[in-house]
């Protein structure tokens, strides 16, 4: 068998050959990362310069041939004034919070509780560790199913244990109800996330410290608050950070659950986004909002990362 | 890993391994209940299906999967009977519904999209990581942190945001709902994941193997290709999967770019429709095969899932 590397010297001209025998390390180097940087230049890059240009202007990308005027400001003051927005950006800080605090609490209880290695811990890992790996799309699409009152599997089961009538409540269309409803299913979906993380970090303990703790005679409970906690901080910081960013961003699994509906309470800032840039067509607008939810990502990110090397030194 | 010995003091009881393990999967039976009832709903028929309450056990039935495939159009009794007799199993199975098939659906061609778009974007992101992530780590790149980041950082906007303006530039090229325009922007997408992971994969290879065949006389490249690769492979395929399952569950591109001849599964699925609504267990029989080939690739990515879905920040 010839490798790769035979079969391309022996069809390459004898002199391209030998130029890339030769090539120095620095050139290969920028032989191989240009490629990449290319491809996100383009796709990335080149529509976030795109979207800034477009944010100071009325474009609208329905009417492409409308004359194009620059606004200045006007589509970031008109934001930050649009009670809409701030409408959705607390429907955002309400999912964001409930979903991560509750995935945190589950996701760790059961690290705590698989971390006790019992008899087929792994078989029962794997299980947990489904539902994260399917598409939100068609996992919001399917959960529109269960949640239905009478026909639903969900309103049947709470309805078993707690007596109530399945029909009494709706998930899915009650204002009360809805905005827990995106809560609940992203629960459902990401704890094992969650989970996986906070696993690796409490096997990145190290037995003897637990050992030492024993002979000094401390509480299982005094262990848990000063060794395993601040010893699982970083990692439970880390799945704070992949999670908040995820669900800042979250659209598919919410836009086929709910679509921001009822009325608008769960709209959240993507399907804001959304219906201003694909539904009214309003594209400077809705670039503009682009910007500001991606810098406030980037920011907070860029934040919370100092802050989780500085946990990570201690 | 799961090497090291267990907590020789610190080791729980049995009894506390009892407790945790029943917790663990009663937890683990509620979390996979949801996905147990769509693969029921499929094998129900669709009267079944929105029956109240709802049937745990019910008649199983193929309609869900025979609807999923075909089109129908309902007919009168007169006209039906003027008909030859049905030739095939599934045509019996509509004809008892009173209707008769018009043609195959669209979900084989969605079906083969999402493969040749997944597949596609999989392959050129993982060419396009491997060499990166092999230069982030051998050599030393000026700014390399920061290119790293940049790279990092394209994850961080919303699709919506990305969406607005490849919108108008797919426009623009006339790539508006093509398997190219999808594959480029799923590459795109899954680059940085695949030169984040793979630069972690390959930090882990010694230098000293390429080191060792360059002194025998092999060329820097020759070394890539003969030494680094085959010691990578396993890294490489654990980044194909995830790549392979990005592109199969992305939503947010895929409705806003496409809406026809390259439209996927995931915007798919949901408007699978019958007479009066959703047809339940069409959608939960496309439901249940557009998840068993992920439900395969969790079991095989056991090992590699945390780095994965932490760009390759925890490796254990």
């Amino acid at each position: 068998m010839s490798t790769l590397a035979e079969r391309a010297d022996a069809r390459a001209p004898r002199r391209l050959a030998f130029r890339l025998s030769t090539m120095s390390d620095r050139a290969i180097a920028w032989l191989f990362i240009t490629p990449s940087v290319l491809l996100l230049l383009a796709i990335n890059i080149f529509p976030l310069l795109w979207t800034i240009q477009l944010s100071f202007t009325n474009y609208r990308a329905n009417r492409p041939n409308a004359p194009l005027r620059y606004v200045g400001l006007d589509n970031y003051r008109d934001i930050l004034s649009d009670p809409d927005v701030w409408h959705a950006m607390q429907a955002t800080a309400h999912f964001v919070l409930w979903s991560i605090g509750l995935e945190m609490l589950i996701g760790f209880g059961l690290a705590l509780l698989i971390n006790r290695r019992f008899r087929a811990h792994s078989f029962w890992t794997t299980m947990i560790l489904l539902p994260m790996m399917l598409s939100p799309a068609v996992v919001g699409n399917f959960w529109t199913f269960l949640l239905q009152p009478q026909i639903g599997l969900f309103n049947s089961v709470v309805a078993f244990f707690t007596g109530a009538d399945p029909s009494s409540f709706q998930m899915i269309g009650d204002v009360a109800l809805a905005p827990w409803a995106i809560v609940m299913v992203d629960v459902w979906m990401w704890t094992p996330y969650v989970m996986l993380i906070c696993l690796a970090g409490l096997r990145s303990i190290p037995d003897y410290i637990y050992e030492a703790a024993e002979v000094d005679r401390a509480s299982r409970w005094r262990q848990f608050w000063s060794i395993t906690l601040p010893m699982v901080m970083p990692f439970l910081m880390l799945a704070i950070l992949f999670r908040a960013i995820e669900n800042f961003k979250m659209f598919d699994m919410v836009n086929l659950l709910t679509s921001g509906g009822p009325g608008s309470t769960t709209e959240v800032a993507s399907i804001t986004l959304k219906r201003e840039a694909f539904e009214k067509w309003r594209t400077g607008y809705s670039s503009a909002l682009a910007i500001i939810l991606f810098v406030t990502v980037f920011g907070a990110a860029n934040i919370y990362v100092r802050v989780l090397d500085r946990v990570k030194q201690r | 890993m799961s090497t090291v010995a267990a907590h020789s003091v610190a080791e729980p009881s049995q009894l506390a391994k009892t407790i945790g393990g029943m917790l663990v999967a009663t937890y683990a039976i509620i979390a996979i209940l949801p996905l147990l009832w769509i693969f029921l709903t499929s094998f129900k028929t669709p009267t079944d299906s929105i029956s109240y309450p709802p049937k745990i056990i019910s008649e199983s039935s193929v309609e869900g999967y025979v609807n999923l495939f075909t089109t129908r159009t309902r007919q009168t009794p007169e006209f039906l009977a003027s008909l030859p007799p049905p030739q095939t199993w599934y045509e019996r199975l509509v004809r008892s519904r009173n209707m008769v098939i018009a043609g195959p659906s669209k979900v084989v061609p969605r079906f083969i999209n999402s493969i040749v778009i997944g597949f596609g974007s999989t392959f050129l992101a993982v060419c396009l990581g491997t060499i990166a992530a092999y230069a982030f780590s051998r050599f030393r790149v000026p700014l390399a942190d920061d290119l790293l980041f940049f790279i990092l950082s394209t994850r961080m906007m919303p699709p919506i945001a990305v969406a607005i303006p490849i919108y108008l530039m797919f426009r623009n090229l006339g790539l508006t709902d093509t398997k190219l325009g999808m594959i480029l922007l799923y590459t795109a997408v899954n680059v940085s994941l695949a030169v984040w992971l793979l630069k972690g994969f390959i930090d882990e290879i010694p230098r000293e193997y390429e080191e060792a065949a360059m002194v025998d006389g092999y060329s820097r490249l020759q070394a890539f290709f003969k030494v680094v690769l085959p010691q990578a492979i396993t890294g490489i395929a654990a980044t194909a999967i995830f790549c392979l399952i990005f592109a199969w569950n992305e939503y947010a591109f895929a409705v806003l770019l496409t809406s026809g001849d390259a439209q996927t599964m995931p915007p798919f699925i949901p408007f699978i429709i019958g007479e009066g609504g959703q047809d339940w267990p069409a959608v939960a029989a496309a439901t249940t095969l557009f998840f068993l080939p992920i439900l395969l690739f969790t079991v095989l990515l056991r090992r590699h899932l945390l780095r994965g879905i932490t760009f390759g920040a925890v490796r254990k």
